[in-house]
């Protein structure tokens, strides 16, 4: 599967799943969290730049906002490209 | 404005704000409130707690509190936990509100519309402040009102925190909300079916009110509906296209290019640094020749005798050589809150994020370390912007290393005194390298502590999460920006004023008592702090510390350059100023200690957690003595492992045998 840490930057995805790495109580709020903030299934999501050197935190714009995620964060986020 | 836990409008309604973290919610509460804010922390925990009267028509006046900003009704932080538990009614020293206004970004309804559900279902009345309706507007985000409030059910209004009368909406509507609230059994309008549910006091129990879901998958499954739902409601509105921001991304793609980003980063940095001390000579010396000035009044009007001494020995020269400070702090917090309004700080967090990561914090930690550079105490009052604890706690820790103005006056002096002033290497002046070297030795001390914790703490190996917000760009608001400031001078003095006062009279009596039956002042060298000196030089004699730098070390605790004047008087120099003083202090130093005892004593300076403030506001921004008597052990025990390294190592190379 397809994570957004991998994915190709500017390019137009869809969140299709957030996964846990592990059931561990930290990777399960680490989820919420991200749901919370709008990593839901379905909303269109866009890797805007990874500029530091191994690409650890990058920016990603999930809907109309604007997040930093670190590299570990954006592995749990499972997304399909979308064809345009 | 005061800073006070006080209410001052106790039994009047209370309406609170809510909203997502960068909505304007601040911005529109400084509008609401006109500056006039009380600002004090919520029991028990180190949360700013902000209350402001907001003057509606006809005399009639409402408590309004700004809510800290939050994404979720499920905290993650100390200052969610506030806003979740008031909203639930259940925080501590605070009632219920009667109303909420949930303030939200007319340009981010995807975000702010899931949060608007979860308000709605606390069944607190709400209104719902559409703010920066204008930028939206000028984005060609146009929002159809009635179909908005019509789908969620609550009313909304357009609100423009940041222009004048950009509020007058709100208040109109709060104002008939108002009338409803004071007069509960009037006919029914049609805010009144949703007011019914509040009456009676905030004591009483809500049967009514839905409890959060503990079971996380309903959680997670609530956000999805919410999530449907708001999709639904923009494409009914149309608004479900998602508009970019343009220009912030164009700002963006060279601030945090990989490389002009961190090279405007850097120029940023060295332009708050070179302000805070070039600008705030002049007031800091206002302040000091005010002091000397209060301090000779004093002396030429009063009897010589333990009071005048308080006065001017105590509370003039340790409270007042504080406050000295306080130009560079505001100057540092202005740089701040300029950056923070624009939405550039945590851009510079993100860029940060790596090095900071690499010892086990995130970029968020970076601001709050750079602020103690100008002092620790206003540093770790920032540290409330760090959402994880651990990180808060290792950073407090680290904090004190970085190097204060206090201790330059001290540098200086043993530099002055002990460095001779030749040039290295063709361009640099040995002297500025011993500084420049003191500065690195506080750093790389601070990142190896981090690291040490990162790698033998269990906490420090699993990875945190960052999930910052990266807002849009904006102009800082001058308005917001000076009420802030004024806060934050509040808060600063109010410190000075209370805690840090008594332990400066406490040095006072200990460096002062017990008096003499001659009725002579009495010599420091017999006083409690010269009887605590002579014990102390018994330990630090293997650091090369003599009894008059030990008697000195503990005035010293008041603020380290306190310790300066402290061996003015011990070597029997009288009060001639500051510069007066070093310059007659300088020669005698470096004819009676050896450099092994003034390069153990920079040491010492370096580590020794020499500042009673440092540690008072550690506790109470930590909320426990834990934090600050880990500080002090291992402050102290890097500072005496170091001096005696260096102390041993200069008598072995520069031995005088």
């Amino acid at each position: 599967m397809l994570t957004l840490d991998h994915a190709i930057a500017n390019q137009k995805y869809r969140i299709s799943q957030l996964h846990c790495e592990q059931a561990t109580h930290s990777d399960q709020e680490r989820m919420r969290q991200l749901f919370e903030l709008g990593f839901i299934k379905g909303e269109s999501v866009m890797l805007l730049r990874r500029t530091m050197p191994g690409s650890d935190p990058m920016v990603v714009r999930v809907g109309s906002s604007t997040f930093a995620l670190r590299k570990a964060e954006a592995r749990t986020i499972g997304v399909e490209m979308v064809s345009s | 404005m005061t800073e006070s836990i006080i209410h001052f409008h106790p039994h009047g309604k209370l309406v609170a704000l809510v909203g997502n973290p960068n909505c304007g919610k601040t911005a529109l509460f400084n509008r609401l409130t006109g500056g006039k804010q009380h600002v004090a922390n919520y029991a028990g925990v180190t949360v700013e707690r902000k209350e402001g009267k907001l003057t509606l028509d006809h005399q009639k006046s409402l408590r309004v509190l700004d809510l800290p900003g939050t994404y979720s009704l499920y905290p993650r932080t100390p200052d969610e936990r506030v806003t979740c538990d008031v909203l639930r009614g259940v925080a501590k020293g605070e009632r219920k509100p009667d109303l909420l206004v949930c303030v939200i970004d007319a340009t981010n309804l995807r975000m702010c519309l899931r949060f608007v559900l979860a308000i709605k279902r606390t069944g607190i009345p709400t209104v719902v402040a559409l703010n920066m309706v204008d930028e939206a507007k000028s984005r060609g985000i146009e929002i159809d009102i009635p179909a908005l409030s019509r789908e969620l059910g609550l009313q909304v209004v357009p609100t423009v925190a940041i222009a004048k009368g950009g509020d007058a909406l709100l208040r109109e509507s709060l104002s008939t909300l108002f009338a409803d609230l004071v007069a509960p059994r009037a006919e029914s309008s049609p805010a009144q079916r949703n007011l019914s549910t509040i009456e009676g006091d905030s004591n009483d129990s809500h049967p009514q009110q839905p409890q959060q879901p503990q079971d996380p998958a309903i959680q997670l499954q609530q956000i999805e509906t919410d999530h449907a739902r708001v999709q639904s409601i923009l494409q009914k509105l149309g608004l479900d296209q998602i508009v970019h921001h343009s220009s912030s991304d164009r700002l963006d793609s060279f601030l945090l290019h990989p490389v002009f980003g961190p090279l405007v980063l850097l120029s940023i940095l060295f332009t708050v640094f070179q302000a805070m001390f070039s600008w705030s000579t002049y007031p800091m010396d206002l302040i000091k020749d005010l002091n000397e000035f209060l301090k000779d009044q004093i002396i030429s009007t009063f009897a010589p005798g333990w009071l005048t001494s308080l006065v001017v020995d105590g509370v003039l020269s340790g409270a007042m050589g504080v406050i000295t400070f306080l130009p560079q702090i505001l100057i540092l917090f202005l740089f701040i809150l300029i950056l923070e309004e624009s939405g550039y700080l945590p851009r510079a967090a993100y860029l940060l994020d790596r090095l900071m990561g690499s010892v086990g914090l995130s970029g968020r930690s970076f601001i709050p370390l750079l602020s103690s550079f100008a002092c620790a105490i206003p540093g770790i009052m920032a540290m409330r912007t760090i959402p994880n604890m651990r990180d808060r706690y290792v950073t407090m820790l680290i904090a004190p290393l970085m190097t204060c103005s206090a201790r330059l006056p001290v540098y200086s002096l043993l530099i002055s005194a002990f460095i001779p002033q030749r040039t290295v290497g063709g361009y640099f002046e040995l002297q500025g390298l011993v500084m420049f070297g003191l500065y690195l030795a506080g750093i790389f001390a601070a990142l190896f502590v981090a690291w040490m914790l990162k790698v033998l703490t269990r906490a420090g190996k699993q990875t945190r999460p960052l999930m910052m917000e990266l807002p849009r760009y904006r102009w800082p608001n001058p308005w917001n920006v000076l009420i802030g400031l004024l806060q934050r001078a509040v808060i600063f003095i109010k410190r000075v004023g209370g805690n840090i006062l008594l332990l400066t009279i406490l040095i006072w009596f200990l460096a002062s008592f017990p008096l003499p039956s001659s009725g002579e002042p009495i010599q420091i060298e017999n006083s409690f702090a010269g009887i605590l000196g002579g014990y102390l030089s018994q330990v630090l004699g293997s650091i090369g510390f003599n009894w008059q730098i030990c008697i000195s070390l503990i005035p010293g605790m008041v603020a380290r350059e306190v310790a300066i004047s402290a061996l003015g008087t011990v070597y029997s120099l009288t009060s001639m100023g500051e510069d007066g003083l070093s310059s007659a202090l300088a020669p005698i130093i470096s004819q009676q200690w050896s450099l092994a005892t003034a390069l153990s004593l920079l040491t010492w300076f370096v580590f020794a957690p020499q500042c009673l403030s440092t540690l008072a506001v550690l506790k109470r921004e930590s909320g426990g003595w834990r934090i600050p008597i880990i500080s002090v052990t291992y402050l102290f025990g890097l500072a005496y492992i170091f001096s005696y390294a260096v102390f041993n190592l200069t008598n072995y190379f520069f031995s005088p045998a």
